[in-house]
């Protein structure tokens, strides 16, 4: 990381500390929302990013985790057991999604997870008796930490916000180890990645259930803040979306999930003056950067240090000609 | 010696031996019954016209595909049913006809994840520093691969020829007692012909950076195959039709007729 990069970080950290307590509580409420997908991506980032394994079932462990963190509290028990549940349950759960994975690959991967995803929604929506079905699970309660009430949108934004730096650390701390390599061996090259040893069955299998674990977290976090949970926002649809964050924000860049749950969360608010017309701009704005940046927003400083390589190289290129030139001129 | 093996080895006994390998598509045998072994520290060269079987031939040694008859023996053990990551920890490192570098990690990152998986478990790879103590040995091949300036520019944005470099240079990281090399000279400037066969010699024979490996090598570039290989196996039809030293293979009547021409 340069020094740039780090003062933007400190930047974005004070402004995360500082700045919720000037909003209202519905800013408030919506910045703790997109911590919650910040916290998604960052897993599927993980899976799509990093290891190249092309998900389209996310929101199903997004949905995973709130209805665990939700049933469990209606059973009386902790959401601190329900959390880690949540966690441990999409996790396993992650594993198996992650076998078709190991038979194919690309768009029929995506195929394969998406109809996984709406094999899970319709067990949301149709099992009343344990969903709740299209009636879904309301007041689910937020918690309380050491004695301290979670219950006010800025106590729960500051448990959100710590649990996003939370996992993020445990994330860096991940990529940073050799694991980091495997996966983006594994995304760049499988066959080369198998004979130099890498075993890319594990692999391909962890990265699925660790940004799942990531995705389950979340989606505690998300029941106990919405405080009531319906299928919906676990459909095909939201997968669709999260994915997009990815790929907008930067896939395999560490901090692209926040800049891509922004755009995914937030800018839809800002463009609610276009009402109507809000999802031709989102879509025409999404179709526009796909063209310009196909590697996200993050790719932009990069792309910016490689046309300076690229004219330095040219400038070079163009005086060891002319300084050549001069040789065999002097020696004609 | 300082490098361990991987195995313990009884004096004479071949590094690869490959007895009787048969594999057809259909009705087309593309290897038909090809026996030969390579010795401890031994270049082999395998050549022969497109179509000959030395491609199938590889993929088998490899674990790509798995051979209709026929065994293939590693330091004494049989590994015909084995696949590419079987074969690796084993000790079997390989180059690929065209470039497989991780485009989007450095060069030094290439070199480390091609040897980090050989020591400790999964597990233990997780808390492991981040270049698995693996930094010396990668810039002890930079240095000697000559691509030290390169060392921290991820490797899909170098040339052609250093990206074969790289590529050459992951394959003997892990300190193989064995390497596959598939036409390590094809698409390279000729100027880096040379270049690329001293490094194999020094690979080859310098007990400091690597061990005494033993190579096999496909390629069409006859003076590399001539001046790098100790022995040569000339390949026709999926048969073998001649084993020896390039001198040999040279004055070969039968060989001149049909492949090397003239």
């Amino acid at each position: 990381m340069n020094n740039k990069s780090r003062l933007a970080l400190l930047v974005i950290a004070l402004a995360l500390l500082v700045v919720p307590q000037f909003l209202k509580n519905y800013g408030i409420y919506l910045l703790s929302y997109w911590l919650v997908f910040v916290i998604a991506t960052m897993g599927l980032n993980l899976t799509v990013g990093y290891a190249g394994q092309k998900s389209l079932g996310h929101a199903a462990f997004f949905g995973i985790g709130a209805y665990t963190v939700a049933i469990l509290m209606k059973a009386g028990i902790s959401f601190w057991l329900g959390l880690p549940a949540a966690a441990l349950i999409c996790f396993v759960v992650g594993v198996i999604l992650g076998f078709p994975a190991l038979r194919v690959q690309t768009i029929y991967l995506a195929f394969a997870t998406l109809g996984f995803n709406t094999a899970i929604w319709l067990v949301m929506r149709n099992e009343e008796w344990l969903t709740g079905g299209t009636f879904g699970i309301n007041n689910i309660a937020r918690p309380a930490l050491a004695g301290v009430s979670l219950e006010g949108n800025l106590a729960y934004y500051y448990f959100v916000l710590a649990m996003a730096v939370l996992l993020a650390l445990l994330l860096y701390g991940l990529l940073r180890s050799p694991w980091g390599k495997a996966f983006t061996a594994l995304r760049d090259n499988p066959i080369r990645a198998e004979s130099l040893g890498v075993d890319i069955r594990s692999y391909t299998l962890l990265s699925f259930a660790i940004g799942a674990a990531y995705a389950g977290v979340a989606g505690a976090l998300f029941a106990s803040l919405v405080q009531f949970i319906e299928p919906a926002p676990f459909a095909v649809g939201a997968s669709i979306m999260m994915y997009l964050m990815v790929v907008v924000g930067g896939p395999g860049y560490f901090f692209g999930p926040l800049l891509g749950a922004a755009v995914g969360v937030l800018l839809p608010e800002w463009l609610r003056f276009a009402q109507a017309w809000y999802l031709f701009v989102f879509g025409a704005a999404v179709v526009l950067l796909m063209i310009w940046l196909p590697d996200g927003l993050l790719s932009i400083p990069d792309r910016i240090r490689a046309k300076k390589q690229a004219r330095l190289a040219s400038a070079q290129r163009a005086a060891a000609a002319q300084s050549a030139a001069k040789a065999t001129g002097a020696t004609a | 010696m300082t490098h361990p093996h991987h195995h313990e080895r009884a004096s004479g006994q071949p590094v690869l031996k490959v007895s009787g390998l048969k594999k057809a598509y259909g009705a087309i045998k593309a290897v038909g019954g090809v026996s030969f072994q390579v010795q401890p520290g031994e270049i082999f060269g395998v050549i022969g016209p497109n179509g000959s079987g030395k491609t199938t031939l590889f993929n088998s040694m490899l674990g790509q595909i798995t051979p209709d008859a026929g065994k293939i023996e590693l330091n004494g053990e049989d590994v015909t049913q084995l696949g590419p990551l079987e074969l690796n920890r084993r000790g079997v490192g390989r180059t690929f006809q065209t470039l497989q570098v991780f485009g989007k990690m450095s060069v030094r990152d290439n070199l480390i994840v091609a040897a980090q998986e050989h020591s400790g478990s999964m597990f233990s790879r997780m808390f492991a520093p981040s270049d698995s103590g693996l930094g010396a040995r990668a810039d002890a091949l930079i240095d000697q691969f000559r691509i030290r300036h390169v060392a921290d520019k991820k490797a899909g944005e170098l040339s052609y020829g250093q990206q074969k470099l790289v590529d050459i240079a992951m394959a003997f990281m892990s300190d193989p007692d064995l390497v596959l090399l598939d036409e390590p000279c094809a698409g390279v400037n000729p100027s880096l012909v040379g270049g690329i066969a001293t490094l194999l010699k020094e690979l080859n024979r310098n007990p400091k950076i690597g061990k005494h490996s033993s190579f096999v090598v496909i390629e069409h570039n006859m003076d590399f195959v001539m001046d790098l290989c100790h022995r040569i196996m000339v390949m026709v039809e999926g048969q073998v039709m001649a084993i020896g030293t390039p001198a040999e293979i040279r004055a070969n009547r039968q060989v001149l007729d049909a492949y090397l021409g003239n």
